[in-house]
């Protein structure tokens, strides 16, 4: 039986990771009151970089920062047309994610099926040989924590410090904000800087220790995944963090299931992250006042201060 | 001393459109001035400019006697410069102390601050709950949580555009104990209104603009009203006539209307009654928040009730759907005209269309684009509609010519029952004068009218009877005849005519 | 400091309405320049291999204007969800799927002549494409669920449903396992339009589509009604349009119109279903949508630039080795360019006096 639960419980945290990097950087965007469909494209680039770094045998850590300012130049890029110009959201941030595909393709065409430094476990003597738990709870890779962490801060930040709350204000209403004193466009950018990196970060994770491998399109709809999390968190950090271990469940429990070899299609159980994605959505928006309540209330409107 | 702030010929310019021309004016420490102007006389202009918002094309402003330039809010803030803003400031989803403490550059300590917001609020007889959340307070208490927010900054400054025209009568007078005990500490105020008795009340000096000019300074207690009219307006106004009413049969009818709140934001509506007769005008008076969009929605087919709640001429509709409203001769001017009314980035052409699709404009399926033209030109000249032409942009027009394009529109289609909401906000007194008039005028040839308005003047001079909403339910109609207006607002604040 | 800031024109420009697509493309090249410096190319040749070559030859010219077809009929679909404000970006699942359908049809009938097998494909691969689409418009209009995530979402199992087929139930039994079926028959596919090209008569069905989808738009009552949805939804509410109904129309033409493009892909260059059948085309045709400024003689030309595109980018990786990604590089990049030179049409630039 441990056979199957640990490394079912151990596959479900790393691949939550990804998706908890993304939607809590996506859900800061958000919250902020901007809607950027780029996070796809964000997390492309962010791979393609930290795993170009990794294999000039660059450190984990510094792939991870290139990847992170990669996709912070891409996310500038959107804000530029978001903010500066004020141009439908949706537009631009679809644009993000087919550049970013491109681009992470282009810059990826030479890496062949070559892989370079990865990211290691950590072992922490006494605890990571403890009996079933010892692995999962213990003896991930750094960044699994790191990810709890930053969901913890995000919650910390967003509900318990007076940044956070000016950051909800311009979400909520950016006019009553400006009117206020503060500056909706600077706060917007920054908060759209933050959720790049954040992608970054998922994306290098991604080539650096889930997949250590280059492969096109290889985050495979988890960027729009993370973007449905958000939805389903009801903008709120720690659901996403449980969004993001059904997810990793999900995904890994049908990889399980092949290697198994259950006699269903492997396309079928391949189709099951997207499935649940849908079903998971419909859960959550079926009533109304749930999402009514919490969504942040200028989401996807662009604001142009008066002159 | 020196005046707490002087405005020096500060001029602004929206492309050809001169929004404030060379206007100066000075306010003292512990002055109350007035600000009078009709809509689009440059009064919220100015005041951008006060609170940093825009800035001005030419002109300086005086802060206590040294020259200074506001480049954004936050720099208005410093130098003590708190606005109370007509259609409030405040972030919904957020408390009370949240809401004050994002305006508040101390240490952020909530505990802290909502001790000082009800000592505060003690003193100046300002009562909130600083733990609340603001969607759940009433629009009076919106207010409060404003000017608390405001006077927290121990402001030099405080301005309040038009503060009364969300509340009850009774509270209006609560509102000037308040201000007159600000003014005597020594803090100057901005007051800006376009309710002329208000003004003479309270003010002590008052600057009325004028199509973007300043036309004259005058000290309100010393002037009639009629004069302050004259001078606001530039001409004298005609009231309107209102022949006598032959009323006909009931054409709409509320039986027994209740409708539970779409969200944590709304409000319910309980057993709602009311009849309007063919030939009459019927008003709803109220201060908004009090189950007026609930009503208005429930009446125009945007949700939909049990079928014998909203009966139109003995035929149950509250179960249709609003398109099917308007084939049974349903008409209804919303109080957003643009982006609701009509569609901004729309020409006149084509908002003809979005609601008069009926009067044989569309063929097959088709567009016939030459009728519809000749609909759109019929409304812009009956209704003196100030545009280029049929082809003009909506969000191109100015308030109160949209307004009577709408207003247009939807008498054209020559409806057995017209709702309005708000129907002269933000319009300019003529302009007003000219819709309440053709409200009446359509009255008179047959339409039942429901009117649902904040302002009681306005209803008192158009309706033949007013009923009061407050809390979701809705009292008997009174005829204007007997009705004073202490009465209303009695009403309007949830007391009992006569057990107050 | 200048600085410089946008006023908003009283009317719209006309005239910038053509100018910034064109603005837009001068863009993408400028920027294009440094990035294939730095991917080791000479700027001016690559750019000759990609625009010019290409339509240098009669085939070239036939190649063009299959490539396209499905986009400028994809387009067209997308173009009227955008304009009412329906955020369907899962053209490609509908496209999968409506060329499944199609060939489920022409395996069905794979022996002897049919006359009518065409068209019934088509009609297959419309009814595909729509009932992908409309399970985004029932979770949209009963459940409230975004239409964006969900169409994309099934854009995925589309591709896995393909994959399926062509390994398992649809596979050619003679294709030595291959992943894919068995070619269709002569019944089943557009016969040449000109001997020794690809080009078929398909694309006068798009070509018919254009000027259908401007009457649409333009002078029907649903194309308003539509058209209000996008602009101001509280007015199509306010005016009594039934938004539901509308939502569900604006899915079903872009289901209608990627099935179509499917069909014609799969009956057409492709001749059977192997487990990729697009190179992106779903996702290309939202560009195709913007860069025709959501007007539909405007994506007719759209298309055209992006089929140019991609027959470019083949034609630079097959002579100039240049990598397959470089043409989906410009085509991000040409949206990100005509988003902002966008602006000009409803705004001015001005100097902060």
């Amino acid at each position: 039986m441990n056979q199957l639960i640990i490394p079912l419980l151990d596959g479900t945290l790393v691949a939550a990771t990804p998706l908890i990097f993304a939607a809590i950087g996506e859900l800061i965007v958000e919250r902020s009151g901007v809607l950027n469909l780029g996070v796809e494209g964000m997390m492309l680039v962010g791979a393609a970089a930290a795993f170009g770094m990794a294999l000039h045998g660059q450190s984990p850590a510094a792939a991870i920062c290139v990847a992170m300012i990669a996709a912070a130049l891409m996310a500038s890029l959107f804000a530029l047309l978001a903010l500066g110009l004020a141009v439908n959201q949706y537009a631009a941030g679809l644009a993000l994610t087919i550049s970013g595909s491109g681009l992470a393709s282009l810059i990826g065409r030479h890496f062949g099926a070559r892989s370079g430094t990865t990211i290691a476990r950590v072992h922490l003597q006494g605890l990571s040989d403890l009996p079933v738990v010892g692995k999962v709870l213990f003896g991930q890779d750094p960044l699994v924590y790191l990810a709890l962490a930053l969901a913890v801060m995000a919650w910390w930040f967003l509900n318990r410090t007076r940044p956070g709350l000016v950051l909800r204000a311009v979400g909520e209403a950016p006019e009553a904000a400006r009117a206020i004193g503060y500056r909706v466009l600077r706060i917007r950018y920054l908060a759209i800087l933050t959720g790049g990196a954040m992608a970054g970060l998922a994306g290098a994770y991604l080539s650096l220790a889930y997949t250590p491998l280059w492969v096109d399109d290889m985050t495979a709809g988890r960027g729009w995944i993370a973007q449905a999390l958000v939805v389903f968190a009801t903008w709120k950090p720690a659901r996403v963090v449980l969004g993001a271990w059904l997810f990793g469940g999900v995904t890994v429990a049908q990889l399980f299931a092949q290697t198994f070899g259950l006699q269903i299609p492997p396309q079928f159980m391949s189709a099951l992250p997207y499935l649940a994605t849908i079903v998971v959505l419909v859960a959550i928006s079926r009533n109304p006042q749930t999402l009514r309540l919490n969504t942040p209330l200028s989401l996807a409107q662009p604001f142009r201060p008066d002159h | 001393m020196p005046p707490r702030i002087a405005l020096e010929a500060i001029t602004k310019r929206y492309g050809s459109f001169v929004a404030n021309d060379a206007v100066s004016l000075a306010v003292a420490p512990g002055e109350i001035h007035a600000v009078l102007g009709e809509n689009g006389a440059g009064k919220s202009t100015l005041m951008k400019i006060i609170c940093g918002t825009i800035r001005a094309d030419a002109g300086q402003i005086l802060w206590e006697g040294r020259r200074t330039s506001i480049l954004n809010p936050g720099a208005a803030r410093e130098l003590g410069i708190g606005m109370v803003y007509q259609h409030f400031s405040l972030f919904e989803t957020l408390t009370v102390v949240d809401n004050i403490a994002l305006a508040h550059a101390g240490r952020f300590d909530r505990a802290a601050l909502a001790a000082r917001i009800s000592g505060m609020g003690e003193r100046y007889g300002l009562p909130v709950d600083p733990l609340r959340l603001v969607h759940h307070l009433s629009v009076g208490e919106r207010q409060r949580v404003e000017i608390l927010r405001c006077l927290l900054q121990n402001p030099k400054l405080l301005i309040l555009d038009e503060p009364t025209s969300v509340l009850t009568p009774q509270a209006v007078g609560r509102l000037f104990g308040v201000l007159r005990v600000l003014a005597a500490e020594g803090c100057s105020i901005l007051f800006i209104s376009h309710k002329l008795e208000e003004i003479r009340e309270l003010c002590h000096s008052a600057t009325i603009l004028r199509g973007g000019k300043v036309v004259g300074a005058v000290t309100p207690a010393e002037v009639s009203a009629a004069d302050l009219a004259r001078l606001m307006v530039g001409a004298a106004i005609a009231p309107v006539t209102r022949s006598a009413v032959a009323t006909g049969g009931v054409r709409l009818a509320l039986r027994g209307l209740s409708l539970p709140p779409t969200d944590a934001f709304g409000t319910a509506l309980h057993d709602l009654q009311l009849q309007v007769r063919a030939g009459e005008v019927v008003g709803i008076a109220g201060v908004s928040g009090n189950g007026q969009a609930e009503l208005l929605d429930a009446l125009s087919g945007e949700r939909t009730a049990a079928p014998g709640t909203v009966m139109l001429d003995a035929t149950p509709i509250a179960h249709l759907d609003a398109g099917a409203r308007r084939r049974r001769g349903l008409a209804f001017i919303p109080a957003e005209r643009l982006g609701r009314g009509a569609v901004p980035a729309m020409s006149l052409r084509e908002n003809t269309l979005l609601t008069a699709y009926r009067q044989d404009l569309v063929k097959r399926g088709f567009t016939r684009n030459a009728a519809i033209a000749a609909f759109a030109r019929g409304i812009i000249d009956r209704f003196r509609v100030g545009c280029s032409g049929t082809e003009a942009m909506a969000a191109s027009l100015s308030g109160g010519n949209l307004q009577k394009f709408v207003v247009g529109r939807e008498c054209s289609l020559a409806p057995v029952v017209l709702m309005v909401s708000q129907p002269t906000w933000g319009v300019d007194v003529a302009a007003a004068g000219f819709l309440r008039q053709n409200l009446i005028d359509l009255s008179r040839r047959g339409a039942a009218v429901l009117i649902l308005s904040d302002e009681l003047e306005e209803l008192l001079e158009v309706c033949d009877r007013i009923a009061v909403l407050f809390r979701g339910r809705l009292s008997a109609a009174m005829p204007r005849e007997t009705l004073r207006i202490e009465q209303l607002g009695m009403l309007m604040a949830g007391l009992e005519a006569g057990a107050a | 400091m200048i600085r410089l800031y946008l006023e908003r024109r009283a009317v719209p420009s006309r005239v910038m309405g053509f100018v910034a697509p064109a603005l837009a493309v001068l863009a993408m090249v400028l920027c294009a320049i440094p990035m294939l410096r730095l991917a080791g190319l000479a700027p001016l040749a690559t750019l000759r291999v990609f625009f010019i070559e290409p339509l240098s030859s009669a085939n070239g010219v036939s190649e063009w204007l299959l490539k396209a077809n499905p986009l400028v009929l994809m387009g067209l679909g997308l173009m009227i969800g955008y304009r009412a404000n329906v955020w369907n970006i899962g053209a490609e699942g509908m496209y999968t799927v409506g060329a499944i359908c199609a060939a489920w049809m022409a395996l069905r009938f794979a022996d002897g002549v049919h006359h009518w097998l065409l068209a019934a494909m088509m009609l297959a691969g419309m009814l595909g494409g729509m009932l992908w689409a409309a399970i985004p418009a029932f979770l949209k209009t009963r459940l409230n669920t975004s239409e964006i995530l969900v169409s994309l979402m099934l854009t995925y199992v589309a591709q896995l449903l393909l994959s399926w087929l062509v390994n398992g139930p649809m596979q050619d039994p003679q294709g030595l396992n291959y992943p894919q079926t068995a070619l269709f028959s002569e019944s089943a596919t557009f016969s040449p339009l000109i001997a020794g090209m690809r080009l078929n008569a398909s694309v006068f069905i798009t070509l018919g589509a254009v000027p259908l989808a401007w009457l649409l738009l333009q002078r029907s009552f649903l194309g308003f009604q539509l058209k209000v949805s996008g602009a101001a939804p509280s007015a199509a509410r306010y005016a009594g349009f039934a938004q539901g109904r509308l939502t569900w129309i604006a899915l079903l033409i872009g289901g209608a119109t990627a099935g179509l493009a499917g069909m014609f892909e799969a009956a057409g260059p492709l001749g059977q279903l192997s487990p990729v059948i697009s190179p992106g085309y779903g996702f290309a045709a939202i560009i195709v949508a913007f860069i025709g400024r959501l007007r539909p003689v405007g994506v007719l030309l759209g298309g055209l630039l992006l089929s140019l595109l991609y027959l470019g980018g083949e034609a630079a990786q097959m002579s100039m080795n240049v990598p397959a990604a470089m043409s989906r590089s410009f085509q991000g990049l040409l949206l990100l360019c005509l988003l902002a030179t966008d602006v000009l049409v409803d705004f001015r630039i001005r100097l902060r006096p």
